[in-house]
């Protein structure tokens, strides 16, 4: 556990977007919109900048926690302010940063009425999803689950679609739902640890302190925590069928809030997984892998056909979530190091491809004031950059080699081909029909001759559009032809995982003498943490 | 043979003392102050509430009992009585001008409300079932005639003789119940309750019987269900800060004398009343929110969204451990802030002729007025529990409480209300943000009310962010009635 910069570096990432946010509130005047844009797109780049300068410091070989911060909050129940990162947050903090400034950029043209309140609510927003990144003490991660709800719940509900009331509230309390599970899962947890039965006999929220009590933990207690978890984590990444909120959500936000949706908030409840239930509950996540692939498989397939039906281009985009987020599931329950390796990855491709995708549509809503796939036709003939965006990023959500989807997909294949060839099998299929529904969404609405009048003038991507498409697109290549350095930082970080699982869910009586010292001397297990 | 005189120690009741003075002084006050100038008063009386937390500050750490072991200074007391102070004062500054707009600023609304709150604290401080109820009635009459304070407003006649003809039918009950205690035990003094009753074995039908009856006037105190049907209409009835004032008041007064029956003199017999209060708990959690979800107007919705509350602090007396009835203490603390400052948007949007206590009053508000609009926010986000507001940490204690003992269908129960109530506070958040505004969109402020919100929304936000010394204070203050017992009872 070492912070190997002089100062608090997570804080100053997660909170400059919220200083921000206040700064706006009461120095900015809303007559003049221009100021507020330019100013949060600043904030915004401060973060992504401070979430850079990380980078080089990452020791990835380090598989403890990094650029630690660590203060007693509320000493009378345990809660600490613990933040702390490893390989396996990393890249998600750094997905969180560029996707935000994106955002914000991209909000230029398409927000017009009431930006002081849209830029505050986004700015916000960041903050709550840096915080979920970082937090190890799990009452500071649930504070930050939540803080999050809210500011999505204003960008759909003020300046989303037709049926942006439903889809606000519908979002707020589905994501609501699930949360109050994880809240009592957490609670049992702290409960249980603190009985020295189970546990250390302390009170604390500490994350890496109840890492420990995963071998000790009886089965029974076991699934129920993981089913508690499970509800609020399967809502959000989300699983089918829990699934039902996300077409609403994301047909109906603002492109801004469609991006952070798809690119952030999903991979919250996957981050939930990895983060929580495998390492807390080792045993349970062993026993309960079939159930989970079966819903991860049905979701992947079910996603890809529905969204192959689908007549408006952002419903498409957001039935093929579904599907892609099933992967990064079945992925991670093949609880092998390249399964988990390749989800975590594919988590991050999904943001840029899917974020990518959104913009897309929404570069073309903003011309056109439609979504329906049947009001676009020839657009390559009319808007020639747009239309080599459009393929890459289309190409990169397919998986085609090359890019970046291509890894990841591999990867996990990998993984889960290690369990079980049957799911692999299945899962195969769910490539095949992606690669149906998007080449097809493409050739109706990019080939063939211009069926509408109105299109035929449409204007081609500015350079501001261009620009916050390169670092997506320049992302995609990289991660495509060279993955290497991304592994690099996450692997060490998910082979410790594994290796605590594999340790963890034996119960130490059937556990052979070389495998009970090993879980002595696990890292998870045996670091001091000082208190 | 000498005659033993009872021990009083006048210092140990110096708050009561000096909230009585202020009464007096008030009432003799106001026969000098002309009619356009009786905010005065309010000053007065927030004066006085200032001096009386002063005078209380000495007595923290103190442990006596007196009169006869009648009466209690303890921490729980003390802790209750900075609880009903806070209150006070918050009341005062949110009806200075809004009595004037309802053309019922007289002096005797503050002498009143400040008669109520004396007996709040009394009944906080009783050791006796004698003493809490006088505590109870010396709390409830003033409140039956403030309810119905605006004379010439047929709603607010309504509520009042509902209020008063089933808050007197209520205290019938609970004194019922009182004369059964004593029958079984031959005292009704706590403490020896609770050894005569060590005693017992087996069912005793008496016994339950009585039980029933304390806890049934109570419940309607409190307006728990079944026992909550005149809530919605006293609520809407009532003066607004009248409403706001009872809706916090009355029931952490209630709960003060709940808490201290149960923990001290029935404790030994919880198989008696456990299963009871967990009805009721889970019925008014239930039934508040649903009935919450379809009202239009915002008083009424607010009051069956306090039933609801009720049903979540009685959570905390179910499960009856100490961090059980801490977190009793830190949610009627917290539900000070959140829930009157609710009331005192309905108050803000109050002008001559115009009630702005229907839910699509409030349309289009954030656009208008976004500082208010952003105030009301906070305030829903903490009656709904969301972080980092009060209102979170308070859920977030009462529910651990419930693990921590096992009550794991109850916790379950209470958060998934929890869910269904930011439905209904969401509604409102959503007209005031999300529908375009009817017509001019008007707020009544004054510097009192923009004290009394400013403090609010920073108590919301404080305690939300650092609640550390509230949750300390909370369990410090509980600490007396558990000397001795096993720390934890872990899940079975």
């Amino acid at each position: 556990m070492t912070n190997a910069l002089g100062f608090s570096v997570l804080s100053i990432t997660a909170y400059v977007p919220i200083v921000g946010a206040i700064l706006i509130m009461f120095l900015f005047s809303r007559q003049r919109p221009l100021a507020i844009k330019w100013f949060a797109f600043g904030v915004s780049l401060i973060s992504l900048f401070f979430s850079l300068f990380m980078i080089p410091y990452f020791e990835p070989s380090n598989v403890q926690m990094q650029f630690v911060e660590r203060a007693e909050w509320i000493p009378s129940i345990g809660v600490q302010y613990f933040f702390g990162i490893d390989g396996i947050s990393l890249p998600l903090i750094i997905l969180t940063t560029l996707l935000s400034s994106v955002a914000v950029l991209c909000s230029f043209s398409n927000i017009g009425e009431r930006q002081k309140e849209y830029y505050v609510s986004l700015l916000i927003l960041e903050t709550g999803m840096l915080g979920v990144f970082m937090a190890l003490d799990v009452f500071l991660f649930y504070v930050f689950w939540e803080v999050m709800l809210v500011p999505m719940y204003f960008l759909i509900g003020i300046w989303g679609g037709q049926r942006k009331l439903y889809a606000a509230i519908k979002f707020f309390l589905y994501t609501l739902f699930g949360s109050v599970f994880i809240l009592l899962g957490f609670l049992a947890l702290y409960f249980l640890n603190a009985n020295p039965a189970y546990g250390s006999g302390e009170f604390t929220f500490n994350l890496l302190e109840l890492y420990r009590m995963a071998p000790r933990l009886p089965e029974n207690f076991q699934f129920w925590i993981f089913l508690a978890l499970f509800v609020g984590f399967a809502i959000k990444v989300p699983l089918f069928p829990l699934h039902t909120w996300l077409p609403d959500a994301h047909v109906e936000a603002p492109t801004a809030g469609s991006v952070i949706l798809a690119g952030v908030l999903l991979k919250m409840g996957t981050y939930g997984f990895v983060r929580f239930s495998l390492p807390l509950l080792p045993k349970a996540s062993f026993n309960l892998v079939p159930f989970i692939s079966l819903l991860a498989i049905i979701g992947i397939i079910y996603g890809a056909l529905v969204a192959m039906a689908q007549k408006d281009i952002k419903k498409l985009v957001a039935y093929s979530s579904v599907s892609h987020l099933g992967f990064v599931m079945l992925g991670i329950f093949a609880l092998n190091s390249q399964g988990l390796l390749g989800a975590l990855l594919q988590n991050l491709n999904h943001g840029l491809s899917t974020g990518a995708l959104f913009l897309i549509v929404g570069i073309l809503y903003e011309r056109r004031h439609t979504r329906m796939i049947a009001d676009y036709g020839g657009l390559s003939s009319v808007m020639p950059v747009f239309t080599v965006v459009f393929a890459i990023a289309m190409f990169s959500s397919i998986g085609l080699p090359g890019l970046n989807g291509f890894v990841g997909e591999f990867l996990i294949l990998l993984g889960v081909f290690q369990t079980s060839t049957v799911y692999a099998a299945f899962a195969v299929t769910g490539i095949v029909l992606g690669a149906g529904y998007m080449l097809w969404l493409f050739q109706r609405m990019m080939f063939g001759p211009v069926t509408h009048e109105e299109n035929r003038n449409l204007r081609d991507m500015n350079r501001r559009e261009v620009a916050y498409m390169l670092p997506i697109l320049v992302l995609m290549f990289w991660i495509g032809i060279y993955p290497k350095p991304y592994l690099e930082i996450m692997e060490p970080s998910v082979k410790n995982l594994i290796q605590h699982v594999e340790l963890a869910r034996g119960t130490p009586e059937s556990l052979s003498a070389q495998a009970s010292e090993a879980l002595r001397q696990h890292q998870y297990l045996t670091t001091e943490w000082s208190r | 043979m000498p005659l033993k005189l009872p021990d009083i120690n006048l210092f140990a009741i110096m708050p009561e003392i000096a909230m009585t003075v202020l009464v007096c002084l008030v009432l003799l006050v106001d026969l000098f102050v002309p009619q356009r100038r009786k905010a005065l008063l309010g000053l007065l009386t927030l004066f006085g509430v200032v001096v009386t937390g002063l005078l209380t500050l000495p007595l923290i750490g103190m442990e006596a009992d007196l009169f006869s072991d009648m009466y209690r200074v303890d921490s729980f007391a003390i802790f209750f009585k900075f609880i009903f102070l806070a209150i006070t004062a918050l009341t005062v500054l949110i009806s200075m001008r809004y009595l004037s707009i309802e053309e019922i600023h007289l002096g005797e609304y503050y002498a009143l409300v400040l008669f109520s709150v004396i007996g709040m604290m009394v009944m906080a401080g009783g050791s006796d079932l004698l003493t809490i109820y006088i505590g109870l009635e010396l709390l409830s009459i003033p409140i039956y005639m403030l309810v119905g304070f605006m004379k010439r407003d047929l709603l607010s006649q309504e509520g009042g003789i509902k209020y008063f003809l089933l808050g007197a039918f209520s205290s019938g009950i609970i004194l019922y119940g009182i004369a059964l205690a004593y029958g079984i035990t031959g005292t009704t003094n706590l403490a020896a309750m609770h050894a005569a009753f060590g005693e017992t074995t087996g069912p005793n039908i008496l016994l339950t019987l009585s039980v029933i009856m304390i806890v049934a006037g109570f419940a309607f105190k409190i307006a728990l269900v079944p026992f909550h049907m005149w809530a919605p209409d006293a609520y809407q009835g009532a003066p607004t800060s009248i409403t706001a004032f009872m809706s916090v008041g009355t029931k952490a007064a209630a709960f003060a004398g709940l808490l201290r029956i149960f923990a001290v003199a029935f404790e030994g017999i919880a198989d008696q009343w456990a299963i009871l209060l967990w009805l009721l708990a889970v019925f008014s959690m239930t039934w508040g929110n649903i009935a919450a979800m379809v009202q239009s107007n915002l008083k009424r919705l607010l009051a069956y969204s306090s039933v609801a509350h009720a049903g979540y602090v009685m959570m905390g007396l179910v499960v009856g451990s100490e961090i059980g009835m801490a977190s009793v203490l830190l949610y009627l603390a917290v539900y000070i802030f959140m829930n009157m400052g609710a009331f005192t948007m309905v108050i803000l949007l109050c002008r001559q002729n115009f009630r702005g206590d229907r839910v699509e009053d409030f349309r289009g508000l954030a656009r208008a007025h976004p500082l208010a609009g952003i105030g009301f926010v906070i305030f829903f986000l903490s009656l709904a529990g969301i972080p980092p507001t009060a209102g979170f940490v308070g859920k977030f204690y009462l529910f651990s409480a419930a693990i921590e003992s096992g009550y794991i269908w109850l916790a379950l129960i209470g958060v998934l209300n929890s869910v269904l109530s930011v439905y209904y506070y969401f509604k409102i958040v959503a007209n005031m943000y999300m529908a375009e505004p009817a017509g001019k969109v008007d707020i009544s402020t004054s510097v009192p009310l923009r004290l009394a919100l400013g403090l609010m929304v920073a108590g919301v936000l404080l305690i939300g962010v650092y609640p550390d010394p509230l949750i300390s204070a909370a369990k410090a203050s509980v600490a007396p009635f558990f000397q001795g017992a096993s720390a934890i009872a872990l899940v079975p």
